[in-house]
C-alpha cells in the first residue's frame, strides 16, 4: 500500500465513510431528541437498535426484500417503545431502570430469536445488502460527488430528517405540545394537552428511528448480524443528544464527529498504518466523554425529563 | 375504553418487601415461558432441565455457587450506587479495571513477598474499580456531566484499554491469542473444597454484603447516601456534603465491581482474557433491583440469576432453547420487579371512560 494519505481519493474515501458510518447514530440521535424533548429518557435505545438489527436482517433473509426488513425493524422498534411507554409513562416508573430493562430484554430477545432462526452455522448467513445510490449528474462532480452523492438511500433520508425533525419540533403545533410536555407537563395538562399520549407518541417515533438505525447496520453497513453489531452506538446517540443540547442539527454534527473518528481508524488500518488498533477504537468513546464535559455545564435539559406525570400528584 | 390511573395507597406492611420479589420471580417465570413455548420448547422439560442444570448434581450446584460470587459483587456494586441515585451502569468496566490490575500484580509482582501478593491483588483491584467509578462521579458533581452516559461510555473505553493491553504489552509471549501470562500461584484464591472450583470468593462476597449492610444502616456514609438518594436538595440544606457522599459511594461501588474482576482472574481463569465477563456488570443492575437494593436481597437474587445462568446452559443442551433465554429472563425480571415495587406505594385503579 502507498503511504500517500493526503491524496484526494483517500480524503474523499474517509469523508464518504464518515457520512455512511454516522447514519445510524444520526438516526438514533434524532429519535432520542424527539423522545427526550417530550420528557422521557429512553435508555432502551441500545437494545431496540439491536432488535431492529436482528429483526430487519431476519426479515430480509427470509424474503429477500430489503425495504420489508427496514419496515419490520421500524415496527419492532415501535412495539418495544410502547412497552417502554407503558412502564415509564403509563405507570410512571423510573425511566432509568425501565430503559435498562428494555435494553436487557430486547438484546436478549434479539439474540434468542436470531439463534433460534438460523442455528449456529460455522459461517453466519448473509444478505445482499443495500447498494449506494449514485445521484445522476451530482455524483459526477469530482471529489464532492464521491463524498456526498454516492450514499445509501437511507443516508439521504436521514439527512432529510434533520430539517424535518427541526421543523416538527420548533415550527408545528404538535412540536410545541411535545416541548411543553417535556418542559412542564402540568402546564400542558392545564391547557388540555394529553401528556401521556404525547409522550407515548414521541416514544413511538423514537422507537421507529432506533429500529431503522439498527437495520441500517445489518442491511447496509454490514450484510450479517453479529452480537456486537450495535456496539454502544445507542449510548453514543444518548451522549450526542446531550452534546447537541437537544437540537437536531447539533446532535447530528456530533454524530458525524463520532462517525469521522470511526472511519478514520478503519481507513488507517486498511492502508496498513501500524497503530495499536484498540487505542484507536477507544478514541471515539473517549472524545465523546470529553465533548460531554465541554458542554454539560451549559446544557439546558428539558425540565420535565425523568419526571413521570401523575395528575393527582401535582402538590409540590 | 378502559383507562387506568395510579393512586397512592397506604404503605404495605414490611413483609411485602420479601413477598414482592418472590412474586416478581413467579411472574417472571410465567412470562419467560412465552418465548420458550414460541421456540417450540416443552415447558416442563425446559424448566426441569434448568433446575437440574443449576442444582441437580453436586457439581452443578457448586458451579452455581461459583458463578454467584461475581454476581453478588456486581449486584452489591450497583445497589450501593443506586441507593444514592448515582446511576452507575459501569460495573462492567470497573470489573475489567479490577481484573487488569489483579493480573498485573499476579504476573509482574514477583518481587513482592508471596504472602502479600494476593492482598495486593485484592486491594489494588478494589482501588482500580473504585477510581474508574470515581471519575464519572467527579464529572457529575463538579461539572454536571450525566453519570448514566459517562459510566456507560467508560465501559467501552475500558474494554479497548484491555484489548490494547492483551494484544500488546500484556500479551503472553508466543501467544497469538489475546491472553496474558498466567498469574503466579501466590495470587490464587484458596479453594473452599478440594478438587472443586469453589473458592473463598463466595465467602468474601457474602462478608462484603454484610459489610455493606453495616455501612447502610450503621454509618454516617450510609445515612448520607440514603438522604442524597431520596432528596439531594434536602440533604444538601441539612448540611450533608453531597458531593463527597457521591464520590465515596462511587469509590465503594466501583471497588466492589473491581473485586468481581479480581475474583474472576485469581480464582477462575488465572490469567486475563477478553471474555473475562459475560456481562456480570449489566446483570448486576437486574440483581440489585430484584434484591430491592438491600445487600441480603442482592445475595439471594444473585443466587437466583446464577441458577438461571448455569441452568439455561443445560436447558439449551437438552431442549435446543438458545442460551440467550438468560438475557430475556433478566430483562423481564427487571421490568416485573419495577412494576412490583410500584405496588408498595401505589395501586392501580381501572376506570371506564
Amino acid at each position: 500500500m502507498t503511504t500517500d494519505f493526503i491524496s484526494p481519493a483517500f480524503i474523499s474515501g474517509i469523508l464518504s465513510a464518515t457520512l455512511r458510518m454516522s447514519t445510524p447514530i444520526m438516526l438514533a440521535t434524532l429519535g432520542e431528541i424527539i423522545t427526550e424533548r417530550g420528557g422521557v429518557l429512553n435508555l432502551g435505545i441500545e437494545g431496540i437498535m439491536l432488535f431492529g438489527a436482528a429483526s430487519g436482517f431476519l426479515t430480509t433473509l427470509a424474503t429477500g426484500n430489503l425495504w420489508l426488513g427496514v419496515f419490520v425493524a421500524a415496527l419492532c422498534g415501535i412495539a418495544l417503545a410502547m412497552l417502554m411507554s407503558f412502564l415509564a409513562v403509563t405507570l410512571g416508573l423510573s425511566q432509568h431502570v425501565s430503559g435498562l430493562g428494555i435494553t436487557i430484554f430486547a438484546s436478549g430477545l434479539a439474540m434468542f430469536i436470531y439463534r433460534k432462526a438460523v442455528g449456529s452455522p460455522m459461517i453466519p448467513p448473509t444478505v445482499k445488502p443495500f447498494t449506494p445510490l449514485s445521484i445522476p449528474y451530482l455524483s459526477h462532480i469530482p471529489f464532492v460527488g464521491d463524498i456526498f452523492f454516492k450514499q445509501y438511500l437511507l443516508t439521504y433520508i436521514t439527512w432529510a430528517l434533520i430539517p424535518i425533525v427541526s421543523i416538527f419540533l420548533f415550527r408545528t403545533r404538535i412540536g410545541l405540545r411535545v416541548r411543553t410536555v417535556g418542559q412542564n407537563p402540568f402546564a400542558a395538562d392545564t391547557v388540555g394537552v394529553n401528556v401521556n399520549l404525547t409522550r407515548a407518541f414521541c416514544l413511538a417515533i423514537g422507537g421507529a428511528f432506533f429500529g431503522v438505525a439498527g437495520a441500517f447496520l445489518t442491511l447496509a453497513h454490514q450484510n450479517m448480524f453479529l452480537i456486537d453489531v450495535v456496539g454502544g452506538r445507542g449510548w453514543i446517540a444518548i451522549a450526542m443528544t446531550i452534546f447537541g443540547n437537544w437540537n437536531p442539527l447539533s446532535g447530528c454534527l456530533g454524530a458525524m464527529m463520532f462517525g469521522f473518528l470511526d472511519a478514520l481508524q478503519l481507513r488507517l488500518q486498511i492502508v496498513g498504518v501500524k497503530l495499536p488498533t484498540h487505542l484507536f477504537l477507544m478514541i471515539p468513546y473517549l472524545m465523546t466523554v470529553v465533548a460531554l464535559v465541554g458542554v454539560s455545564r451549559k446544557a439546558t435539559v428539558p425540565a420535565g425529563l425523568l419526571k413521570p406525570y401523575r395528575r393527582e400528584e401535582k402538590g409540590g | 375504553m378502559i383507562g387506568l390511573s395510579i393512586v397512592k395507597r397506604k404503605p404495605l406492611p414490611t413483609r411485602f418487601k420479601v413477598i414482592l420479589p418472590v412474586a416478581a420471580i413467579v411472574v417472571t417465570i410465567l412470562i419467560g415461558s412465552i418465548p420458550i413455548l414460541l421456540a417450540g420448547g416443552n415447558l416442563l422439560k425446559a424448566y426441569s432441565s434448568l433446575l437440574h442444570g443449576a442444582l441437580g448434581t453436586r457439581f452443578n450446584f457448586l458451579e452455581t455457587l461459583v458463578k454467584a460470587s461475581p454476581l453478588i459483587l456486581t449486584g452489591l456494586s450497583v445497589s450501593f450506587a443506586f441507593r444514592a441515585r448515582f446511576w452507575n451502569i459501569g460495573a462492567e468496566g470497573q470489573l475489567f479495571a479490577g481484573a487488569i490490575v489483579a493480573t498485573a500484580v499476579g504476573v509482574y509482582g514477583t518481587w513482592l513477598p508471596p504472602a502479600l501478593v494476593l492482598p495486593a491483588c485484592v486491594v489494588l483491584g478494589f482501588l482500580a474499580g473504585g477510581i474508574w467509578a470515581a471519575i464519572p462521579a467527579f464529572l457529575k458533581t463538579k461539572l454536571k456531566v450525566d453519570d448514566v452516559v459517562t459510566t456507560l461510555l467508560m465501559n467501552y473505553i475500558m474494554i479497548h484499554i484491555m484489548g490494547f493491553l492483551l494484544y500488546g504489552p500484556m500479551q503472553a509471549a508466543g501467544s497469538s491469542w489475546p491472553r496474558s501470562e498466567p498469574i503466579m500461584e501466590a495470587a490464587h484464591y484458596p479453594t473452599l473444597l478440594a478438587h472443586t472450583r469453589l473458592h473463598v470468593g463466595l465467602v468474601f462476597a457474602i462478608v462484603l454484603a454484610l459489610a455493606i449492610w453495616f455501612i447502610n444502616t450503621r454509618t454516617v456514609l450510609g445515612y448520607s447516601a440514603k438522604c442524597v438518594g431520596t432528596n439531594i436538595q434536602a440533604a444538601y440544606f441539612n448540611g450533608i456534603n453531597t458531593d463527597m457522599t457521591i464520590l465515596k459511594t462511587a469509590l465503594i461501588s466501583g471497588g466492589l465491581a473491581g473485586l468481581a474482576g479480581v475474583g474472576e482472574v485469581c480464582a477462575i481463569h488465572y490469567h486475563l482474557l477478553m471474555d473475562i465477563s459475560p456481562g456480570y456488570g449489566y446483570t448486576g443492575i437486574v440483581i440489585a433491583m430484584l434484591g430491592n437494593l438491600h445487600p441480603i436481597g442482592v445475595v439471594l437474587s444473585a443466587f437466583f440469576f446464577s441458577c438461571i445462568a448455569i441452568g439455561s446452559q443445560t436447558m439449551s443442551r437438552m431442549t435446543g432453547i438458545p442460551v440467550y433465554i438468560e438475557g430475556v429472563i433478566e430483562g423481564i425480571a427487571l421490568m416485573v420487579m419495577l412494576v412490583a415495587l410500584l405496588f408498595m406505594e401505589y395501586r392501580i385503579r381501572w376506570t371506564r371512560k
